[in-house]
């Protein structure tokens, strides 16, 4: 005791002292395996840098060894809680390389179900972060919503996740009978659950404290950034693809674009919540809308044949034979091919060679792109801070990794 | 986005500050594209970006692809973006590959120029192209792998790099082979 007394400590001020210490890879709030590389001054975070990769699976490169059609189930797991957005990603771009154009009712279908996703992924950052910043209860009621959408999910498409539902040219199968009755059901809900989050939220005393202010960056820096998405659009850009692009129904359906004021944890947070009313409205105009006719598009050379031709149609089973072997080939050329999903621009670049394989796919993400914004976010801010602006955030390590 | 005249025109007028900057210019399924020696692309960039009437300044992507066994075999594609016009815009970079028989070769990889300082943004997106096909990009400030391991050897997104060619290490194997 009296020795170590003796020989003195280095001099520094323990207030001041900076310290780097690692926050994951695997924490609980850090949603996935990312990795912070802190500095600290006190509780005052003075530098930061993700380090990223540990849930590198090579999945572009795995794509480039399938045919077109045995890669959509992979780009599905890529973010894996927007798959449905991957799947319409990858599937637009092959059809723009092939110049097919899908059918009204898989126009249809497809953006109904990537708004339920939607919703769903909302859900599922909403009920996490507010789990990080103590609201647990919501997680559970968060995920007795998500989970009437994954039974709505696996009752038109078989499964709860991946599912592989969309297809070059189309969808694979119609809506099952009951499920309208179901959604609507569902529609009907949603909106209530919204202003039930609400009141459990926006007069929490604990959760506006640490989510008002938090986190600012200006609408400038976060375009330099490359940011999109609800963090852009809660600056006050409304800045969204649905509408300024044209695809799949969109141009056909009626929504607003919420939109933030200071661009603060608060208001990524209300934007996210008025996005999930929005998905609703879009949900049941295409329910209203959803015109008869085919679900898939009926070129052969690149769509099954039903399953009923294939025992009367020697020219069915043929295609069907092709298709399933050697899978359809695809002319030389790039594109590419970008969608809203729930966390920004999600873009697909896919180059063909002329084989039945892509020579390329490659993803833009947006968790990937975004959580460079995530040093200025956090920077000078509370340690605590930090963690809500990285719930905000919400970046899928699965997305940010590929 | 751009028609085929005004593209023209876009060359045109890229051409009178930098000759030869511009090499082709094309359509691809709807998608303007400019295809830009490696060695001027910053400046064709910080043309886009702000020359008056023209204002691309969004990067929405920055990727790369293999066209091995053409030559110049590597493109860095550049998606760019004016959102008052909702218009995009694709540069695209052609580069030669690295010299036959020294692959491996740390000298040998293909160079351009990073534009870090026009997109931020770019900066995860160039290291991602660093890493798996080995486009070293000058002047970038943080040039290292970002998602494979630091200590990875080779650039697995070429072409030339075989898919499944890294052996998994289950114990069993260890055991049993070696």
């Amino acid at each position: 005791m009296a020795e170590a007394k003796t020989q003195s400590p280095p001099e520094v001020d323990p207030q001041t002292e900076v310290m780097t210490i690692n926050i994951g890879p695997h924490h609980p709030a850090t949603h996935g395996v990312l990795r912070l590389v802190v500095d600290l001054e006190g509780e005052m975070v003075r530098d930061l840098k993700p380090v990223i990769g540990y849930v590198h699976t090579g999945i572009e490169k795995s794509c480039e060894d399938k045919s077109y059609w045995k890669v959509i189930p992979f780009v599905e797991r890529m973010d894996y809680v927007s798959y449905f957005f991957q799947m319409e990603a990858y599937c637009g771009a092959v059809e723009r390389l092939v110049g097919l154009e899908i059918p009204p009712r898989a126009r249809y279908l497809r953006t109904l179900f990537l708004e339920l996703n939607r919703i769903h992924s909302h859900l599922v950052w909403l009920g996490t972060t507010a789990l990080d910043l103590g609201a647990i209860s919501m997680l559970w009621y968060c995920f007795r919503e998500r989970d009437k959408i994954l039974d709505l999910v696996e009752m038109a498409t078989g499964q709860r996740m991946h599912t592989r539902y969309f297809q070059v040219g189309g969808v694979i199968e119609d809506i099952p009978l009951g499920f309208e009755q179901k959604l609507r059901e569902f529609i009907a809900d949603m909106p209530v659950r919204v202003t039930q989050y609400q009141a459990l939220l926006d007069r929490n005393e604990i959760f506006l404290s640490r989510t008002k202010g938090t986190g600012i960056v200006s609408r400038e820096r976060l375009l330099e950034l490359g940011v999109t998405g609800p963090l852009l659009r809660a600056t006050g850009e409304p800045w969204d693809l649905r509408k300024a692009f044209d695809y799949l129904a969109y141009p056909e359906m009626e929504f607003k674009i919420p939109v933030g004021t200071v661009g603060d944890n608060y208001d990524r947070y209300r934007v996210r919540l008025a996005e999930i009313v929005e998905s609703v409205r879009i949900i049941e105009q295409a329910l209203d809308g959803l015109p008869e006719g085919p679900h898939i598009a009926d070129d052969r050379k690149y769509v099954l044949p039903p399953r009923s031709e294939l025992s009367t149609s020697m020219e069915s089973l043929i295609h069907h034979f092709k298709l399933v072997t050697e899978g359809f080939r695809v002319p030389p050329g790039e594109v590419y091919y970008s969608i809203e999903c729930p966390r920004g621009e999600l873009g697909c670049f896919v180059v063909a060679d002329g084989s039945s394989k892509p020579a390329r796919v490659h993803f833009r993400d947006p968790s990937f792109v975004n959580l460079q914004a995530f040093r200025d976010m956090a920077v000078d801010s509370y340690v605590a801070d930090m963690i809500a602006s990285l719930g905000m955030l919400d970046p899928i390590l699965g997305g940010v990794d590929r | 986005m751009p028609d085929a005249p005004g593209l023209e025109l876009i060359r045109g007028e890229i051409e009178d500050g930098h000759p030869g900057a511009v090499l082709d210019t094309g359509f691809e399924y709807e998608q303007a594209v400019l295809a830009v020696d490696p060695g001027q692309v910053l400046a064709v960039l910080t043309w886009l970006r702000d020359a008056p009437g023209q204002g691309y300044r969004f990067l929405s992507s920055l990727h790369a692809a293999d066209y091995l066994p053409a030559e110049p075999r590597f493109a860095v594609h550049y998606e760019l973006l004016n959102r008052d016009r909702v218009e995009r815009i694709r540069v695209k970079a052609l580069l030669a590959g690295p010299a036959a028989g020294n692959a491996g070769d740390a000298q040998a990889l293909p160079e351009i120029d990073s534009c870090v300082e026009l997109f931020p943004t770019a900066e995860f997106q160039e290291r991602e192209v660093f890493d798996f096909f080995g486009i070293v990009f000058r002047g970038h400030p943080n040039l290292t792998r970002i998602l494979l391991p630091e200590d990875y050897v080779g650039w697995p997104q070429r072409r030339d790099f075989p898919v499944g060619g890294e052996p998994v290490t289950f114990t069993f194997n260890e055991r049993n082979y070696g």
